[in-house]
């Protein structure tokens, strides 16, 4: 069987802040027998607009993406939202009839969140990675609701040598991040991280996970604050076996 | 607090006030998990609670469909009953009619079952400053009516208030009953209400309640209760007086059926509320006991302007409250810092609907669409996706804040230029790396106090993935 090609959708706060969630993304892929390309032509979902009613603009930046992706086997985001906008948003920008339409609903149908397309698409079973940690696992809500994320990374974590994962409480309650809204809202938002960060450590695990490099900030950024002794990291730096980078917001 | 004056616009004030109430912070962290808990439970005891969900849902699709239809037959049935159905198409007509039936039988006390329709149209202020009573005879509601409140859940309207707070309140109103009382929890609390309760059911001359459905089959309104003062707010009194708006329609029994399994198990956790009631008109001859006469309201209030929209979809609405029990926002804030009748999520999409996106355009905006509301809702009501309608439209009419309409445009400028991104991304990376100086995280960042207020921000790791992988691939 031809190896099929997955196209990266990086997501701008990966390329931005995080770039070894996109090297660890490539490296799961590559391990379950993908070839990974990065289109040059992406930048973001167009998340922003969306949510803000700016279908206008969220419709353009969709084709800008539908355009670069369209081509591949498959498309895959290191990220629950951000492949949610483009599995789920993106056939609602257009009216039927549109040709856009069948185009995005097209890009859709082979959108996936990472986790979910290694376990659920390419039927990885496992990892090989190795982590002496006690870790915590955050739902985050795109990928949870929009996606049905919720096993394939507890699956995949469970399978890393080493670790031992404790549920908290609320799980999957809404961290507060939720793109603008925690500019807009910052007070309501840090009160929602301030719920998420104390959940977090009652289970006493010292490592935080998620799938969405939004809400590890949102939470890391509280738990530094309140100083808590709480590292975050992306699922799929544990997954891949990429934690000798120090963790979201920690110092070298 | 009156719902004559909303104050929707102020919710972000209206939120931080909210956020410095230590009373209310304590009150909303003990119901919280509670309703949540119990409503996980109550589904899991039907195997079979999403068909349910799923035929609810297209029930009451049908119903909007065919809305004409089935009200004309409800108003049949009542009229051949000996009931009257008053169509009152604005809250200012509901509240016209309310007090002429009350002055033709001179009524000096009214009182009410829970009703959220009497809030929308603000019946107690209007019948108070007539010269009568309204009594509210529901735990929660006549808790809050003691504190000269609004009710900030539609289904436990004192949710907001801790066991002190009702010990004050009842030591004040209720000063002739011996100050040395034991009234430390809810039973005594309880206990207290039900007796002074008791007495007031005798002297209203007049019952006013609301509905949780009506039947187009066999004109009948349905009420559930957990205190069965519904019952007696609507069988003792001379009139019985139902409020409800249009969208509380079901064609038949059977329909009603559907709905009380959604409703009581999405609200409570209960299987069925301890009270369900079926009133179908004056009393006859034959019975015992109930009202010489028997009105409807019947409250459009612009709901059928809802009907053929994108927002058609939250007349399936049966308010069961489980949005706002399982909304984080809701969660923090309570209900009232959405300034109107109707908080949370179904608050969100109903409010500017019913008082325009004007008013109530704040409530769409402040959630994070992380659409547990959705996943919950009983009738499968999208709450994001109308929400995200309502900042459509906002859009469109140029209401958002200038501020979030540049940022988007700037943003939206570099986001269809890749080039450009990267140079501007590869740039803006750079100086928070060296403004952060190796620590990992900012502390503080220009325009952006309202994350760094309370938060660190973590640094980018390095050059962009984008530069990187340039390099790697050449
Ligand atoms: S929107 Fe759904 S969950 Fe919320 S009150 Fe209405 S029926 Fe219940």
């Amino acid at each position: 069987m031809p190896k099929p090609t997955v196209a990266l959708f990086v997501t701008c706060l990966v390329d931005m802040f995080r770039p070894s969630v996109a090297f660890a993304t490539i490296k799961l892929l590559e391990q379950a027998g993908c070839r990974v390309e990065v289109p040059a032509a992406q930048t973001c979902c167009g998340q922003p607009a969306w949510n803000s009613g700016d279908t206008k603009t969220a419709r353009s930046i969709a084709r800008q993406v539908i355009a670069a992706f369209e081509g591949f086997d498959h498309v895959v985001a290191p990220s629950g939202s951000c492949g949610a906008t483009i599995a789920k948003d993106y056939a609602q920008m257009f009216e039927a009839g549109d040709p856009w339409a069948e185009r995005a609903r097209a890009l859709g149908a082979k959108t996936h969140e990472i986790t979910s397309f290694l376990s659920d698409v390419m039927g990885v079973q496992g990892v090989t990675a190795r982590l002496e940690a006690h870790a915590t696992y955050h739902d985050s809500c795109s990928g949870l609701r929009s996606l049905g994320v919720r096993e394939q990374p507890r699956a995949l974590l469970g399978t890393v040598e080493g670790l031992k994962l404790t549920e908290m409480k609320e799980s999957e309650v809404c961290c507060g991040f939720g793109g603008t809204f925690c500019v807009k809202y910052p007070e309501i938002s840090n009160a929602m991280v301030g719920d998420k960060t104390r959940n977090a450590a009652d289970t006493g695990a010292e490592l935080l996970l998620a799938g969405d490099l939004g809400c590890l900030m949102n939470m890391a950024g509280k738990a530094s604050r309140e100083g808590r002794p709480m590292k975050a990291r992306h699922v799929v730096e544990v997954l891949a076996g990429m934690t000798d980078t120090p963790a979201i917001g920690e110092g070298e | 607090m009156s719902h004559a004056h909303p104050t929707t616009p102020a919710f972000k004030s209206n939120a931080h006030d909210a956020l410095a109430n230590a009373n209310l912070q304590t009150a909303l962290r003990n119901a919280r998990g509670h309703f949540v808990d119990k409503r996980t439970a109550a589904a899991a005891r039907v195997d079979t609670f999403e068909q349910i969900r799923d035929a609810g849902r297209e029930m009451k699709n049908h119903t909007l469909a065919h809305l004409d239809l089935y009200l004309e037959e409800y108003e049949a049935r009542v009229t051949a009953a000996g009931g009257h159905v008053h169509w009152a198409e604005t809250a200012e007509d509901a509240r016209r009619i309310v007090l002429e039936i009350c002055r033709s039988v001179d009524a000096k006390t009214v009182n009410k079952g829970k009703t959220m329709i009497s809030e929308e149209c603000g019946i107690n202020d209007h019948l108070a400053a007539n010269g009568i009573t309204p009594v509210e005879t529901d735990l929660g509601e006549y808790i809050i009516q003691l504190r000269h409140e609004a009710p900030s859940h539609i289904i436990a309207p004192a949710v907001h208030v801790t066991v002190p707070e009702i010990e004050a309140a009842f030591r004040k109103a209720h000063s002739h009953l011996p100050p040395d009382r034991d009234l430390s929890d809810n039973a005594t609390l309880q206990m207290e209400a039900r007796r002074i309760l008791r007495e007031k059911y005798f002297q209203a001359e007049v019952g006013i309640t609301g509905a949780n459905m009506l039947i187009a089959e066999t004109g009948q309104s349905v009420i559930v209760t957990n205190e069965g003062n519904g019952d007696l707010s609507q069988s003792l009194p001379r009139v019985h007086i139902v409020m409800a708006s249009l969208e509380k329609l079901v064609p038949t029994l059977d329909d009603a059926s559907t709905v009380l399994r959604l409703l009581a198990r999405s609200a409570t956790g209960q299987d069925m509320s301890v009270y369900t009631t079926f009133s179908s008109g004056p009393r006859r001859t034959q019975d015992p006991d109930g009202p010489e006469e028997y009105h409807v309201v019947l409250l459009d209030n612009g709901r059928s302007n809802m009907v053929g929209t994108e927002f058609q979809e939250m007349l399936r609405c049966i308010r069961c409250g489980a949005c706002m029990n399982h909304c984080p926002v809701y969660q923090a804030v309570g209900g009232h810092a959405y300034g109107w009748v109707y908080p949370g999520p179904m608050g969100a999409v109903l409010t500017p609907s019913l008082i325009g996106v004007e008013e109530g355009g704040q409530l769409p905006n402040a959630s994070t669409f992380c659409g547990r509301c959705e996943s919950v809702c009983p009738m499968k009501i999208p709450l994001p996706k109308m929400m995200r309608h309502w900042r459509e439209r906002e859009f469109e009419k140029r209401l958002t804040p200038s501020a979030a309409r540049y940022g988007i445009a700037l943003w939206a400028f570099f986001a269809r230029r890749p080039a450009l991104y990267r140079f501007g991304t590869r740039l803006g990376m750079k100086a928070l790396r060296r403004m952060a100086g190796g620590r990992g995280r900012l502390a503080s960042l220009p325009l952006g106090g309202g994350w760094t207020g309370q938060r660190d921000f973590p640094a980018p790791q390095g050059k962009t993935f984008m530069d990187q992988w340039k390099e790697k691939r050449g």
